[in-house]
């Protein structure tokens, strides 16, 4: 029986990161269901921008609070889960504290005391996050777009935090007590449960400090576990995603769109004075799926961009800088991302259901993203810009545009007007060509 | 006409090339504010003995209203029709003062088959100031406060935000900056073909609210390198019946710095 704790914690291990593994498994297949793009050139520059803005959050301080804030929860968070490595191995293999043994006395105590002081200020950026976020009242924070799971998933984020901090401090306060009772080996250096918890379990017996250490080590555990799997449904997948999501982002320069090559081809036939206009058409594939330009769903966007969707994090940067929300457009970068995200959620489990997608009658425009909010964009890229994992909120913005211009001629009046005169005139206004250069004589 | 001008077809007859093509864009062409930009432009040029050309008749819309739209068709076709005029006359380098026109020519056009070295009007009279060629002094600007409103397409767009500040700077003027500058700089409302439709319902327009933070730096000058930027910040000032604030473009500022 005496076996009985480890069997368990290996279950449990095991069916943590299998879960874990199948919502990757599931997302990456969501994926998938975008259009092909190649972002495998320059992989030097690509491995410094992750480097620099995820790994390094180069991005983050652009406001600085929460700049900092953030960097204490990040830095924290990645360094006390070494902690998580001691876990396992004492979890599978019966033994307490293994790490010591290894580090030697005065390094274990330094590594104790380290994490102890980070854990100390990832809980004091956590509490500061819960206040900003639920009563101060940052205005990106308390948008009509997070009411509902985005506010509560950002809680309970925040809530999951502490209480795994909590634990952690409760786990080496009783063990520090059970030591200082000479109940245990000295292991470790306590000093932040020490002087705040240490005092309260000062007349704890030696059995109840025990249960206390188990109980705190095993909320801990399986709380990391929980937390990791609780990611899949969580804007909180970021901790993951920057990083794919920022090695594959658009490199070239943010005034550049995308060309579609299908178009060119037809105009090049169009221009060509060598073309026989009396020529047959060339036999048409009957298999071949019509092109369609632009995008009314998520099918139709590239991989990265949804990469992109799975990767916001919905801090709402983007919609705090966004010219058309600043004066109360319905136009919002954040928006469009969990709009996205929420419809390939929607097709992920449909597919879930059936197999494979079945048509369920919505689309990601109309059904999720209104056209007034596509017609509202001014292209002015301060969303792209301000997003701290390089999401291009504006691809998916112009891909939508397209698909109203070219598949639905549903472009606003005035636009249709614009483009007409672009196409007779040569100007967007009704003027003739052949007045360019009136300028010159007035 | 107090400058003299040619065309790439002149310059072509002549079995001559210029320095550089001048690519003038629409509102350059035929907005009556806009129009005054190109004019100053045109003589600051003449004055150095730049030898530029523009097209005339031959210039196009390069497309970018069209594209930002979502129309591609139109985008190309006025695309392709310009690279064909473009590498007939064999052109290598471009300066416009739109940076739309900027933007489209510089980043867009290399996909289609056109390929230049395109800069826009602030960036090359920097080039021209450093080879010496051009000498600003800005007497008449001492004292004067200058606020600069970054045009998203030459600055989030490209990167470029030191060259207009660079040649304001030359102008002996004070350069205050908005809250709102450089990477983060506040769009005029105009782009992504917005200058030619009314804004969807909000609280404002975004040229009111820009205005509104270019006013309260209490600037004499607001200056603009985009000549929809121009038009939609001289909107905002009237919105707010300012009189005495004026909204003028780089190329004017140094035009007027020199008498021309």
């Amino acid at each position: 029986m005496q076996y009985i704790d480890n069997i368990i914690f290996i279950i449990a291990l095991i069916v943590g990161f299998r879960l874990f593994f199948k919502s990757l498994k599931e997302i990456y297949r969501n994926i998938l269901l975008g259009r092909k793009i190649d972002r495998s050139d320059r992989p030097a520059e690509r491995w410094a921008t992750m480097g620099k803005v995820a790994l390094g959050q180069s991005k983050m301080t652009k406001r600085p609070i929460a700049g900092i804030l953030h960097i204490i929860v990040y830095v924290g968070f990645v360094i006390i889960n070494l902690e998580l490595l001691e876990i396992i191995i004492d979890g599978v293999f019966g033994t307490h504290r293994f790490l010591a043994g290894i580090f030697g006395n005065s390094f274990y105590n330094a590594f104790t005391a380290t994490l102890e002081i980070l854990a100390l200020l990832v809980v004091l950026a956590v509490v500061v996050f819960f206040i900003r976020r639920n009563f101060y009242g940052v205005k990106r924070l308390t948008m009509k777009e997070l009411f509902g799971w985005p506010k509560q998933d950002a809680n309970w984020i925040l809530i999951i935090e502490f209480a795994l901090m909590a634990a952690f401090f409760t786990m080496n306060a009783a063990d520090w007590s059970l030591q200082q009772k000479g109940a245990g080996e000295a292991l470790g250096y306590y000093p932040v449960s020490s002087a705040v918890l240490g005092p309260l379990f000062g007349n704890f017996s030696e059995g109840a400090l025990v249960i206390l250490e188990r109980g705190a080590w095993w909320f801990h555990f399986i709380g990391i576990l929980f937390f990791m799997n609780y990611l899949y449904y969580s804007k909180h997948l970021h901790i993951i995603f920057a990083f794919p999501n920022t090695w594959f982002a658009n490199l070239e320069k943010k005034g550049k769109f995308n060309n579609l090559a299908s178009v060119t081809q037809e105009i090049k036939l169009m221009m060509d004075p060598n073309a026989d206009p009396y020529a047959a058409a060339p036999e048409a594939d009957p298999n071949a799926v019509p092109e369609k330009f632009g995008a009314d769903d998520i099918f139709d966007l590239n991989q990265v961009q949804l990469l992109n969707a799975y990767s916001c994090t919905e801090c709402g940067r983007c919609t705090a800088v966004c010219p058309a929300n600043i004066t109360g457009k319905k136009l919002s970068p954040r928006k469009i991302m969990m709009d996205t995200r929420d419809r390939l959620e929607e097709v992920g489990k449909n597919i879930n259901k059936n197999g494979k997608f079945v048509d369920d009658g919505k689309k990601l425009i109309d059904d999720h993203i209104q056209r007034e909010e596509i017609w509202a964009c001014t292209t002015c890229n301060a969303c792209v810009e301000a997003c701290p994992v390089l999401i291009d909120p504006l691809s998916i913005i112009m891909e939508m545009r397209r698909f109203l211009v070219m598949e639905q001629s549903a472009a606003p009046q005035e636009l249709n007007l614009m483009m007409t005169n672009v196409e007779n005139n040569a100007a967007p206004w009704q003027y003739n060509q052949a007045d360019r250069l009136k300028w010159a004589s007035e | 006409m107090d400058f003299t001008l040619k065309t790439m077809a002149e310059y072509a007859a002549e079995g001559k090339s210029p320095e550089v093509l001048f690519w003038v864009g629409c509102a350059g062409s035929f907005d009556d504010r806009a129009k005054k930009i190109t004019r100053a432009f045109c003589k600051i040029l003449n004055k150095i003995n730049v030898e530029f050309a523009v097209l005339g008749p031959e210039e196009s819309c390069t497309g970018d209203p069209a594209k930002r739209a979502g129309n591609e068709f139109v985008f190309q076709m006025m695309a392709l029709t310009n690279i064909e005029v473009l590498n007939a006359y064999d052109v290598k380098k471009i300066v416009t003062a739109c940076p739309h026109c900027f933007n489209t020519l510089k980043n867009e056009y290399p996909n289609l088959g056109g390929n230049y070295e395109v800069i826009h009007h602030t960036q090359f009279l920097k080039q021209l100031m450093e080879e010496g060629r051009l000498k600003i002094e800005g007497g008449s600007f001492k004292g004067r406060k200058i606020t600069f409103h970054d045009p998203c397409y030459l600055g989030r767009g490209n990167g470029e935000y030191e060259a207009p500040r660079m040649l304001l700077e030359k102008l002996d003027a004070e350069l205050v900056e908005m809250k709102r500058c450089k990477t983060n700089g506040l769009c005029c409302g105009a782009g992504g073909a917005q200058m030619f439709k009314e804004p969807e319902k909000g609280a404002k327009d975004i040229n009111v609210e820009r205005t509104e933070e270019a006013l309260s730096v209490k600037p004499n000058v607001i200056a603009t390198g985009c000549p929809f930027c121009m038009t939609m910040m001289t909107d905002g000032v009237k919105h707010f019946d300012n009189t005495t604030v004026e909204v003028k473009d780089i190329a004017e500022l140094l035009a007027e710095a020199d008498d021309l």
